[in-house]
C-alpha cells in the first residue's frame, strides 16, 4: 500500500468518472428515452454488469495483496459457473420443440 | 403419524426374506464377535473417533469394498434374470429396484468412497504433509457419507427401494407415478452423502493449496495429487447443483411442490437438465483421480519419469473445463433442437483430444522403460485397450444425430461400463495393490492377484462386449425380459456367464486380502516397489505423524532423487521436534448417526420425529462451536523410538537404486 500514497490516484479518479457516466447513462436511458421496456432492461442490465466490474477492479482492490491472483481466478470461475448453469439451463430448456 | 406397519417391512419375496435373515445374522455375528474379542474400546478409540487421514481413508475403502459386493450382487441378479428369455426369477418391479440401486450404489457408494479413500491415504503423504487441512471435518465427511450409504442400503428391506433408475427422471420419480416412499430414500440419502462429498472436496482443495511441503510448487506436485486437486475443484463446482436438485425433488415429493411436475406449471425436463449438470462432471470426478493413479503406477514400474508432465496437467485442466459443458449429450433425444445438440456434440467429441493426449503420454512413459509386470502394472496395462473401446464408442454416442439410434439401448450400457470399469474399478484395484503396503505394512499376494486380474478382465469383457451387439440389434436397457423371437438369447447368455467369471475375479480379490492378512511377509521396507514419490519416504504402515521431519523438494519424483543422491534418507536426533497432532473426536460419528436417523424419519414423512432428530444436528453444531480442544503433542522420545524401529530394518530404502 506504501507506493500508492505519494502517487496521484489515477485509477480511482477514472473509476469514479466511469461510475458517474454509467449511472447517469442508465438513468437517462430509463427516464428520457422512448425505447421499449425490453430494450431498456437489456441496456441498463449490461451497464450494471460493467459497473460491477469497474467497482471490483478499481475500488475493491481485487488484484492487490497476496490473494490478488486467487481472487481474480475465483471471480472468473464464479462467473463461468453461473453462466454455464443459468444461461445454459435456460437455453437448453427453451430451445427446440421440447417447450412447444 | 399414520404408520402402516404392514408396508414398513418388505414381505412376501423369498429373496428379500433371505436377505433380511442374512442381515440380522450378520449384525448379531458382528456384535457377538467384537464382544467376544473384547474389541469395543479399540474399535471406538482407534477407528470410530479417529481423525487420522490414513485411517479415515481405510474406512472409506472398506465401505467401498462392501458396497462393491452389494452392487455386484444386484448386477448378478440382473444378469440371472436376463440370462434366458421370459425368465421368471425377478418380477418387473423387483428388477426396477435392482437396476436403480445397482447404479446409485456403484457410482456414489462404491466408486466415490474408493477414490476418496485412496485420496485420503495418499495425497497428504505425497505432498509431505502431516494430515489434511481440517482433520475433524474429514472424519465428518466420512461419517456423513457412511450415514447416507447405510440409509440408502436399508431401503430394500424397510419401506422399498427407489425404482426410477439411478437418474430418477421426472415425471416417473414424482409422487404421482411413484407414490411409495422408495424414491424418498433416493432424495434424502444422496443428500446426506452429498454433504460429506462436498466437505471432502473443500478439504482437499485447501490441503493441496496450503499444506504442500517446502519447495513443492504446483508444477512439482505428483500427478495423482494434481488429478485429486482438479477432481476436488469439480466436486465444489458440481455437487451444489445436485444438492439443489435433490432439495427441489424433496419439496416435490414430500411437500407437494411442483418444480418438476407439469401439473403445477413445473418442468419435468429441468430435473434431467440439473441432474446431468452434476452427473457429467461427476464421472470426471471419478475418472480423473484414476488417471492420476495410472500415471503414478506406470511411471514407477517403467522406472521412468512420467512422459509429458506439463501436457498431462494441461489436459486435465481442459478435461475439467469441458466436463462442465457437455451435459446435454445425456438427453439429445429430449428434442432441444439442432443448435443445442450440435454444440454439445462438438464439446463432447472435443473431450477425446485431451484424453488421447494422456493415453499417448502413458504409452511414451512405458517406451524404453524397464517395465516390471506387477499386478498394479497389469491393471494399468489392461486399462488402456479397454478404456479406448469405451472412449471410441463414447465418440459414437456423442454425435447427436447418431445418438437417436443408440439412445436407451444396451449399446449405451456397454459403453459406460467400458469407461467406468477400466476407468475407475481397474484403477482402484491397481491402487490397492500398489499402496496396500503403505496402508497395512504387507503386500498382497501376487500369484492370487494374477487369478484376480485374469478372471476379472476376461469376465468383464465377456459380460459387456455382447451388450454392444445386443444394443445395435435393438435390445433396450432397463427391460426385465425379452422374447424368444427377438433372437437376443445367445448373447444375453454369454453376458450372464461373463458376469459369473467377473464375480469369481472379485472373490479371488477378497480371498487375496484374507490370505495376505494371514500369511504375507511383514518384513517389508518403507519402499517395496522402488518408487518415486514422497509417500514411500516414510514407514509402512505409516506412523501417525507421517514424517518425523518434513521433507524438502526441488523437482518431480523427489524420493527417487533422494535415493539416487543418498540424501535426506536418514534423520539426526537433533532434527526431531515435538509434533502437534489433532485429538480424536466422537462428534463426527454422532453427526453421522443423527443425520441418518433424521433422514430415515424424513423418508417416511414422519415430520415431527424428523424435526426432533434434527435438534441433534443443531446440538452437534453448537457443541462443535464451543470445542476448544487444541490437540496434543507427541514427545521427542516417542518419535525417536518409532523412527528407529523402521529406519534400521534390513534392506533399507537407499540400497535400491543402482
Amino acid at each position: 500500500m506504501e507506493k500508492h500514497t505519494n502517487r496521484f490516484p489515477i485509477s480511482h479518479v477514472l473509476g469514479f468518472i466511469f461510475s458517474l457516466i454509467l449511472t447517469f447513462g442508465a438513468a437517462f436511458i430509463a427516464l428520457k428515452t422512448n425505447l421499449s421496456f425490453k430494450v431498456i432492461m437489456w441496456i441498463i442490465g449490461t451497464l450494471a454488469v460493467l459497473q460491477a466490474g469497474i467497482q471490483l477492479f478499481m475500488f475493491m482492490h481485487l488484484r492487490e495483496g497476496e490473494d490478488g491472483k486467487t481472487n481474480v481466478i475465483n471471480i472468473i470461475y464464479g462467473v463461468f459457473m453461473t453462466v454455464v448453469i443459468v444461461v445454459g439451463s435456460i437455453w437448453v430448456m427453451s430451445a427446440g420443440h421440447a417447450t412447444h | 403419524m399414520g404408520i402402516k406397519w404392514n408396508e414398513f417391512f418388505i414381505t412376501g419375496d423369498p429373496l428379500i426374506l433371505g436377505s433380511q435373515i442374512a442381515i440380522v445374522l450378520t449384525m448379531v455375528g458382528i456384535v457377538a464377535g467384537v464382544t467376544y474379542l473384547k474389541k469395543w474400546k479399540w474399535l471406538w478409540s482407534e477407528w470410530i473417533t479417529t481423525v487420522d487421514h490414513k485411517r479415515i481413508g481405510i474406512m472409506y475403502i472398506i465401505s467401498g469394498v462392501l458396497m462393491f459386493f452389494r452392487g455386484g450382487m444386484d448386477g448378478l441378479l440382473m444378469k440371472a434374470q436376463t440370462s434366458r428369455p421370459e425368465m421368471e426369477f425377478l418380477d418387473a418391479q423387483h428388477y426396477n429396484e435392482i437396476f436403480t440401486t445397482h447404479g446409485v450404489i456403484m457410482i456414489l457408494f462404491m466408486a466415490m468412497p474408493m477414490l476418496i479413500g485412496i485420496m485420503n491415504v495418499v495425497v497428504p503423504l505425497q505432498i509431505g504433509a502431516r494430515d489434511v487441512a481440517f482433520p475433524q471435518l474429514n472424519a465428518l465427511s466420512f461419517w456423513l457419507f457412511f450415514g447416507g450409504a447405510m440409509l440408502f442400503n436399508i431401503s430394500f428391506v424397510i419401506g422399498g427401494s427407489p425404482d426410477a433408475g439411478w437418474t430418477s427422471y421426472f415425471p416417473l420419480a414424482g409422487k404421482e407415478f411413484s407414490p411409495g416412499i422408495g424414491n424418498n430414500y433416493y432424495a434424502v440419502a444422496l443428500q446426506i452423502a452429498g454433504i460429506g462429498t462436498l466437505l471432502s472436496g473443500i478439504n482437499f482443495v485447501v490441503t493441496i493449496l496450503k499444506m504442500r511441503t517446502k519447495g513443492m510448487t504446483l508444477m512439482k506436485m505428483p500427478m495423482f495429487t494434481w488429478t485429486s486437486f482438479i477432481a476436488s475443484v469439480i466436486i465444489i463446482a458440481a455437487f451444489p447443483i445436485f444438492t439443489v436438485a435433490l432439495a427441489l425433488m424433496t419439496f416435490d415429493r414430500l411437500y407437494g411442490a411442483h418444480f418438476f411436475t407439469l401439473s403445477g406449471g413445473g418442468l419435468d425436463m429441468l430435473w434431467a437438465n440439473l441432474f446431468w449438470l452434476w452427473g457429467h462432471p461427476e464421472v470426471y470426478i471419478l475418472v480423473l483421480p484414476a488417471f492420476g493413479i495410472y500415471s503414478e503406477i506406470i511411471s514407477t514400474f517403467s522406472r521412468k519419469t512420467l512422459f509429458g508432465y506439463k501436457s498431462m496437467v494441461l489436459s486435465i485442466l481442459i478435461i475439467a473445463f469441458l466436463s462442465m459443458v457437455v451435459w446435454v449429450h445425456h438427453f439429445y433425444t429430449m428434442g432441444s433442437g439442432p443448435a443445442v445438440n450440435s454444440i454439445f456434440s462438438i464439446t463432447t467429441m472435443a473431450i477425446a483430444v485431451p484424453t488421447g493426449i494422456k493415453i499417448f503420454n502413458w504409452l511414451f512413459t512405458m517406451r524404453k522403460g524397464r517395465i516390471k509386470m506387477t499386478n498394479a502394472m497389469l491393471w494399468s496395462l489392461a486399462f488402456v485397450p479397454c478404456f479406448i473401446i469405451g472412449g471410441v464408442t463414447g465418440v459414437m454416442l456423442g454425435m447427436g444425430a447418431a445418438d437417436y439410434q443408440y439412445h436407451n439401448t444396451l449399446f449405451l450400457v456397454a459403453h459406460f461400463h467400458y469407461t467406468i470399469i477400466p476407468g475407475v474399478v481397474f484403477a482402484v484395484f491397481a491402487a490397492l495393490y500398489y499402496w496396500w503396503p503403505k496402508m497395512f505394512g504387507f503386500t498382497l499376494n501376487e500369484k492370487i492377484g494374477r487369478w484376480h486380474f485374469w478372471l476379472f478382465v476376461i469376465g468383464f469383457n465377456a459380460t459387456f462386449m455382447p451388450m454392444f451387439f445386443l444394443g445395435l440389434d435393438g435390445a433396450v436397457r432397463r427391460s426385465y425380459t425379452y422374447s424368444v423371437e427377438s433372437g437376443f438369447a445367445p448373447l444375453f447368455l454369454v453376458s450372464a456367464i461373463g458376469s459369473v467369471i467377473l464375480a469369481l475375479g472379485f472373490f479371488a480379490f477378497c480371498y487375496n486380502i484374507y490370505w495376505s492378512i494371514r500369511h504375507a511377509d511383514r518384513n517389508i521396507t518403507g519402499d517395496p516397489w522402488n518408487a518415486r514419490t514422497l509417500e514411500w519416504a516414510t514407514a509402512s504402515p505409516v506412523q501417525p505423524y507421517n514424517f518425523a521431519k518434513l521433507p524438502e523438494v526441488d523437482g518431480l519424483d523427489p524420493f527417487w532423487k533422494m535415493k539416487k543422491n543418498n540424501e535426506g534418507l536418514t534423520i539426526k536426533d537433533s532434527d526431531i521436534e515435538e509434533i502437534h497432532m489433532p485429538s480424536n473426536s466422537g462428534l463426527p460419528f454422532f453427526m453421522g448417526v443423527v443425520f441418518g436417523v433424521a433422514g430415515f424419519f424424513l423418508v417416511f414423512e414422519w415430520h415431527i420425529a424428523a424435526a426432533i432428530a434434527a435438534i441433534g444436528i443443531i446440538a452437534g453444531l453448537i457443541y462443535r462451536s464451543f470445542d476448544y480442544d487444541e490437540g496434543y503433542h507427541i514427545p521427542v522420545d516417542e518419535i525417536k523410538e518409532t523412527e528407529s524401529k523402521w529406519r534400521n530394518v534390513e534392506g533399507e530404502v537407499h540400497n535400491y537404486v543402482k
